[in-house]
């Protein structure tokens, strides 16, 4: 690899990259990203390099496996081009007919086809499908085209240009002025306008000037920021070399999760081939600009994802946060003027000073302009990664997008904003997406998870979960969070196990009240949120708990009983066989009972009951 | 143990014995070792001059360390809101009684740890567990309590 010396080779490899390429020539790009990885993915690539070295199509045919696409519900996928044909569930044993079929020939493999369950239709392309066509793919979509430890795919995408503008034809100034008009706010959850994060942050004094990337993606159940570092790793990086450029720094971090290991492989991967280019290091493209990233690892600490508790980790130290009386962008990291925004604000910064902020202020909201990627899980048909722009309603991101609930179950509630935010209930589903609307119902955007609750999700269970993964994860340091938080989640549990008593509700409520106003950090601050948002909004299924001691979902063991539905039984004796505690008699063509003193409630029964014979109330 | 101080220092020259370095130090020889020994500890500290409540504060803090040994098998059951959702508690419930041992405990043999994983980042799977590093996406407590009996029985 040379050193690009200047913003004019940028452009020459770029245009070699793609004269070298024929965009006609057959491909096969595989979904490598974490989710199909857990779907078999590797042994597909393994399978598919098999095929085409035994067929002698090395040289005829592409091969890459690239980041997420998204669409983790139906891994492995795979997509044969120039004709884009889509395939889902792909396992190791179709290959040979894959490459014989569609990938030499012209035929359609049907059985791998995606199915539209609304139309019964198969679907040929990616961008046909549903849960595609209705997203907004600007930050996330090159993850599906590109080899994301392969610099040379990112460039010839136009990769790196939004830096090469930045430094030839802008002053830094400058750049902080288009990023406040794309009004480009914080996607890590807080909301903040990254534009001002910026200024302040030049302005502040002090030597060196640090610029962090927050990869530290702790809230369970969102995967968006992993999936963009691992699939688009190069994008992050160039939208930090900006901002470092922005702001007059010379050294960044990424402050990356120890749980994502292939994200950290990744971008390791990514900074060295960006160095051997010259695009980090000293005199970026010849100029005097100099600037470098490196990558820490975290402990598996939710709170370090604070930036001041980020801050200190990454100084060796237990991820403790501190008053924030002094911001950040003038005392951070070593008390020196840091800024920090987390991956997915990064990557789109590159697009912001490719294109202008005017390009960028066409999608989304006024306030909240641009897209957001979620991480939409739990009881939803097509689990998965979707970018959508802001301002889409509830309603369309989990039904138009998400194919909507499975198993013919009615929708409850749809949580955001993770540990911090809160439960949103049916008759919101045609609010707005975007930061301030959400707020405004008490939940927050959060860094992006979307979790989706049907009728067997039980609110007081899921606050008490929320709670208890708070407490877990209280550092300890202030009061008001490390007892108020653990108090919380005992009341709740009491109220699970059916304890509960009358004014529980009122005391939750009133130490919620302190927390949120005492705590020292974010984490505390927003504790109360899934509590207080689930009272406001199911304070109804509380109270059944409470004074009927009846869980309406079925989900809190205290408060249900297993029954056998005698009508259904057949008496086949699957139930009796699993259950741990010989809580079931019955004998052959006798229809079976559950001994309620002898059953745990386990679940092994349901879970063998072929014919839906076993309920809980 | 002479022996295995030797795996220490070329992780301590890798990030030049830096004070700052200490949490990947620590990351790294975990890797090495699937939990922190004293002994290591007390070579570190020395070493990088950092005494050694420091490293316990450290080593305390974050979860990605362990200063007990992990058994042979490793269980980690995803309680990542997907997963709960989708019922991991249960499965939890299940797999704890299993093997006799409540989360986030090794057996006293050494044979197996339970631990809970707080998201793996594969909610479409969910509920997840891994066992041994293997990957068990829509886990039912009867599958998982499969793959558990066949790794215990294969060792006879």
């Amino acid at each position: 690899m040379e050193r690009l010396t200047s913003f004019e080779a940028l452009g020459r490899l770029r245009d070699e990259i793609n004269a070298s390429r024929d965009p006609n020539k057959p491909s096969i790009t595989v979904c490598a990203g974490t989710g199909c990885k857990g779907c078999g993915a590797d042994a597909v690539v393994a399978a598919f390099k098999q095929e085409l070295e035994t067929k002698g199509l090395n040289d005829k045919v592409d091969f890459r496996e690239t980041g997420c696409h998204g669409f983790c519900e139906r891994g492995t996928l795979v997509v044969i081009r120039p004709k884009k044909i889509f395939y889902q569930m792909v396992m190791p044993a179709d290959i040979p007919e894959i490459v014989e079929k569609t990938v030499l020939g012209d035929e359609i493999i049907d059985r791998l086809l995606y199915v539209d369950p609304q139309t019964g239709k198969k679907i040929e392309h990616e961008h046909d499908v549903p849960f595609y066509k209705n997203q907004k793919r600007i930050i996330f979509g090159n993850n599906g085209v590109m080899d994301p430890t392969k610099i040379d795919d990112y460039i010839a995408l136009g990769g790196y240009e939004g830096l090469a503008k930045a430094l030839s034809a802008m002053q830094p100034e400058q750049i902080i002025d288009e990023v406040k008009k794309s009004k480009l706010r914080g996607r890590g959850g807080g909301g903040f306008p990254a534009g001002r994060k910026w200024e302040s942050c030049r302005k502040a004094p002090g030597t060196p000037r640090y610029v962090i990337c927050n990869a530290d993606e702790g809230d369970p159940g969102a995967y968006m920021d992993r999936s963009l570092l691992e699939g688009n790793p190069h994008s992050v990086i160039e939208g930090m070399i900006i901002g470092a450029y922005a702001i007059g720094s010379s050294q960044g971090y990424i402050y990356v999760r120890n749980e994502y290991p292939l994200a950290v492989a990744n971008a390791r991967i990514a900074l060295d081939q960006a160095r051997a280019y010259g695009l980090l290091g000293d005199n970026i493209f010849g100029t005097d600009f100099s600037f470098d990233i490196q990558i820490n690892r975290g402990g598996g600490a939710f709170v370090c994802g604070e930036s001041t508790a980020l801050m200190a980790s990454l100084e060796g130290l237990p991820g403790e946060p501190r008053a924030k009386f002094i911001h950040t962008v003038e005392q951070g990291l070593n008390n020196k003027p840091t800024n920090l925004n987390n991956v997915e604000t990064w990557a789109n910064v590159p697009l912001i000073v490719r294109d202008g902020a005017d390009e960028y202020l066409k999608i989304g909201t006024e306030g909240s302009p641009g897209t957001k990627i979620f991480s939409l899980v739990g009881k939803i048909a097509n689990t998965g990664l979707v970018e959508v722009p802001m301002g889409i309603t509830l309603r369309e991101i989990v039904y138009d997008v998400g194919g909507g609930i499975p198993n013919g179950k009615r929708f409850k509630a749809v949580q955001t904003g993770g540990p911090s935010g809160g439960c949103i209930p049916e008759e919101y589903l045609d609010l707005p997406v975007d930061f301030d609307k959400l707020s405004e119902v008490g939940s927050m955007m959060g860094s992006g998870g979307m979790i989706v609750m049907d009728e067997d999700t039980c609110m007081v269970d899921i606050a008490k979960y929320f709670t208890a993964f708070l407490a877990d994860e209280s550092c300890g340091k202030c009061t008001p969070c490390r007892e108020g938080v653990a108090q919380m989640r005992d009341v709740l549990q009491k109220i699970c196990d059916g304890q509960g008593g009358p004014g529980d509700i009122e005391f939750i409520e009133e130490l919620a009240e302190t927390i949120s106003a005492a705590s020292l950090c974010a984490l505390g601050q927003t504790a109360a949120n899934p509590v207080l948002t689930t009272i406001r909004f199911f304070r109804d299924e509380y109270k059944t708990h409470i004074e009927e001691k009846r869980c309406p979902a079925g989900v809190c063991k205290a408060l249900i009983t297993y029954r056998i539905v005698e009508d259904k039984c057949t008496a086949c004796g699957a139930c009796k066989r699993v259950c741990p505690s010989a809580a079931i008699e019955g004998e052959k063509k006798v229809v079976h009972k559950i001994l309620v003193d002898k059953c745990i409630k386990c679940g092994a029964c349901i879970e063998s009951c072929k014919f839906d014979a076993i309920v809980k109330e | 143990m002479a022996l295995e101080i030797n795996k220490i220092d070329p992780i301590l020259e890798k990030y030049g014995s830096q004070k700052s370095a200490l949490i990947q130090i620590l990351m790294d020889i975990q890797a090495v070792f699937k939990y922190l020994p004293r002994e290591v500890l007390d070579y570190v500290s020395e070493k990088l001059n950092v005494p050694m409540s420091t490293i316990y504060n450290v080593a305390t803090f974050y979860k990605a360390f362990s200063l007990e040994p992990k058994g042979e098998h490793v269980c980690s059951v995803c309680m990542g809101t997907a997963c709960h959702v989708r019922g991991a508690p249960v499965i939890l419930d299940s797999i704890s009684r299993r093997l006799d041992l409540p989360p986030d405990k090794t057996s006293a043999d050494r044979k197996w740890t339970l631990e809970t994983v707080n998201c793996l980042g594969s909610c479409a799977l969910g509920p997840l567990v891994v066992v041994d590093g293997v990957y068990h996406g829509k886990a039912t407590s009867a599958k998982i309590g499969k793959v558990i009996d066949k790794l215990t029985k294969d060792e006879g």
